[in-house]
């Protein structure tokens, strides 16, 4: 099948749904500049006319009000944002309008809306460039929350979140950007709500979200080296989250590690270990979790490298699981190639 | 009837659903915060006379009088109240967030300034669709105190967006008077800094704001770009609930005597035949009985409501 990067997967969702549906449009800064957010935007505006993609100022709380209005108008608004950090300028309009519009005037409206917004790694991107901040959204019921890892879910997701009735965060990672896969050329739309399998395995059960389902697959390279067999998940969708595809995963492994690419604390880790934990009842299941540092992201490359889980300590974690913390284990220690070949300044 | 009757009813009712609101409220029937329009009305029937069915307009958590000036069911608002199933949100919303689609009423909001990105929105959508509906925002002098006003400005003029901003200025964001927030009275002088074309109007004098604002709607719908009106208007009772305030010392009585004698309703009243005026409170009177009977004898809301419409489902 044909192979597309994951920014052109986002391209072409966009551009097949625009051309087939008038109501969608795409707003946000800088979305129908030379650059158009890595190229996801880029040409839309040529193509659908500058009404239907437009740059917007710097008013981040008002533009998220405008494209909720837009939608309640029967718009479907995408709402571009080139940093996730910059949504924290949006949460009253997402939590206090977008969420509970349904709910809170009784079913009468909807809002078909989707933020993308991207999460931010390498270079020195820093504090306020890097924030995974998608726990903050799945703690708000109203919300729906995806992350896809892959070019060809991160096409049917999209496509989905733009033609579901409710606002749907949809949150990519600048390192996923650069991944090819197969996409087909035809649309098509995934649910929400269902994880995926990205490899089988007997040994131990690892959920990555976003990015880290990328490198939790590498791990599982390392781990195999030792004789572990490790079945990696990829959720995709954070709200609603399919607890019955990776509480079965573990009820057949015995183990569960989950990694993201955000702090633990509060997180979708906690969430899902939680949730499964819940699931299976009184059955012990030694698990870990994984994530930022507990600190704001460093600028400094050898600090910004301790900060991020990947392949080699999501590899010892998990052989800690399976073989017990006093086992020694130094898998290669290799930084993923998308990591070393980012250079700045976007 | 005569304009100046229409317009007396609709100020009157609305005085009247308030007050009975009011009257009912220390039973504890109303189990809501409810922000009274009482002295204000006159802002929301002079405009939503010039508005035009199909036009739309986003009100706030003080918003009985628009929802009603602009058609919104008083049943359902009523019920609403009482937190009954009949109610227009079914008992999800209460006072503060009244909504009725149909009659161009989008939802109100409890959060200051936050149904005014809401309104742009609707309002470029509305240029995008090359339909000829206005969208009126209605704020008060508190919200112009918040980023997204500004924010809302910017966009709508540079857009030239089909919209109008409605600000009700009562001086008062809670019990904080305007000059202790803001360094001039000079909203207009602001709205004209982005470009739009500004007015300051006596909130009081109906039948003023209507001709001023059908001017200002027409220019909107011929495509001028948005205009704002500052209507001057005070707020009688308490800033939620149903008294008055003026014992509590952030206000005088003396200051609100002024406003007492530019009541809407009273000034309206003079306006017209006494037979006439009769007539109009007796029909008023029992439309508000109505809505209060209906909400008394609606049914609570059965126990799934509580997880429906959360999301909406696909299908």
């Amino acid at each position: 099948m044909r192979k597309l990067s994951y920014a052109d997967a986002l391209l072409e969702a966009t551009h097949q749904e625009m051309s087939r549906d008038d109501s969608v449009l795409v707003m946000g800064m800088g979305v129908d500049d030379f650059r158009g957010i890595y190229g996801t935007t880029k040409g839309l505006a040529e193509k659908f006319g500058a009404e239907r993609c437009f740059d917007t100022p710097l008013s981040e709380d008002a533009m998220t009000g405008a494209a909720i209005g837009a939608a309640l108008a029967g718009m479907r608004p995408i709402h571009v944002h080139i940093r996730m950090d910059f949504v924290l300028l949006c949460m009253n309009q997402l939590l206090n309008i977008a969420a509970k519009a349904r709910y809170m005037y009784g079913g009468t409206v909807s809002v078909p809306l989707v933020v993308r917004s991207i999460i931010g790694r390498s270079w020195g991107q820093g504090a306020q460039h890097s924030q995974g901040l998608h726990s903050l959204f799945m703690h708000i019921p109203g919300l729906k929350v995806v992350a896809p890892s892959t070019p060809y879910d991160a096409k049917g997701c999209l496509v989905q979140a733009i033609r579901d009735d409710n606002p749907v965060m949809f949150v990519e990672h600048r390192m996923l950007h650069f991944q090819r896969g197969a996409v087909p050329e035809h649309l098509y739309a995934l649910p929400f709500g269902k994880a995926r399998v990205l490899a089988t395995g007997s040994d131990i059960t690892i959920v990555g979200i976003s990015y880290m389902a990328v490198e939790c697959s590498r791990a599982r390279t390392l781990l195999a080296e030792v004789g572990i067999d490790a079945e990696v998940i990829d959720p995709i969708s954070l709200l609603p989250l399919d607890i019955d595809t990776i509480a079965a995963s573990v009820e057949k492994t015995g183990r569960l590690l989950v990694v993201d690419t955000a702090w633990t604390s509060c997180g979708a880790t906690a969430e899902i270990v939680t949730a499964v934990l819940e699931r299976l009842g009184s059955r012990s299941v030694p698990f870990r979790r994984l994530g930022y540092a507990a600190a704001p992201c460093p600028t400094t490359k050898n600090l910004e490298n301790m900060y991020y889980p990947n392949p080699a300590t999501i590899a010892q974690a998990a052989h800690a699981l399976v073989r017990g913390e006093s086992a020694a284990f130094q898998p290669r220690n290799e930084e993923s190639p998308e990591v070393v070949e980012f250079k700045g300044p976007f | 009837m005569k304009q100046n009757e229409v317009f007396y009813r609709e100020v009157l009712r609305i005085r009247r659903v308030e007050e009975e609101v009011a009257r009912v409220y220390p039973t504890d029937k109303i189990k809501s915060p409810v922000h009274l329009s009482i002295g204000q009305e006159g802002v929301s029937v002079g405009i939503c006379a010039a508005l035009r069915p199909s036009d739309i307009v986003c009100p706030t958590y003080r918003g009985h009088a628009l929802y009603l000036a602009k058609g919104g069911d008083l049943r359902a608002m009523i019920a609403e109240l009482y937190g009954k199933a009949t109610g227009c949100t079914r008992g999800k919303g209460g006072s503060m967030h009244l909504i009725d689609v149909s009659a161009g009423v989008l939802g109100a909001s409890a959060v200051v300034g936050t149904t005014i990105p809401l309104a742009v929105g609707y309002a470029y959508a509305q240029k995008l669709k090359k339909t000829d509906t206005v969208v009126a925002s209605f704020f008060g002098d508190g919200a112009v105190d918040e980023g997204a006003f500004h924010e809302s400005m910017n966009f709508a003029a540079l857009h030239k967006l089909p919209m109008i901003f409605v600000c009700e200025n009562n001086l008062y964001s809670i019990h904080s008077h305007q000059l202790a927030r803001q360094p001039q009275a000079n909203l207009c002088a602001r709205a004209a800094s982005y470009g739009v074309k500004a007015e300051n109007l006596d909130g009081s004098d109906v039948p003023l704001l209507y001709a001023k604002a059908q001017a200002a709607i027409d220019a909107v719908r011929a495509g001028e770009g948005p205009c704002f009106l500052e209507c001057m208007t005070y707020r009688f009772r308490e800033h939620v609930g149903p008294n008055e305030d003026f014992h509590t010392g952030y206000r005088s009585r003396d200051e609100a005597q002024k406003w007492f004698e530019r009541d809407p309703v009273r000034l309206l009243g003079e306006l017209i035949d006494p037979a006439v005026r009769k007539r109009i409170d007796a029909e008023v009177e029992a439309e508000v009985a109505d809505a209060f009977a209906f909400a008394e004898s609606s049914p609570l809301p059965e126990d799934a409501e509580l997880l429906a419409d959360v999301w909406k489902e696909a299908g």
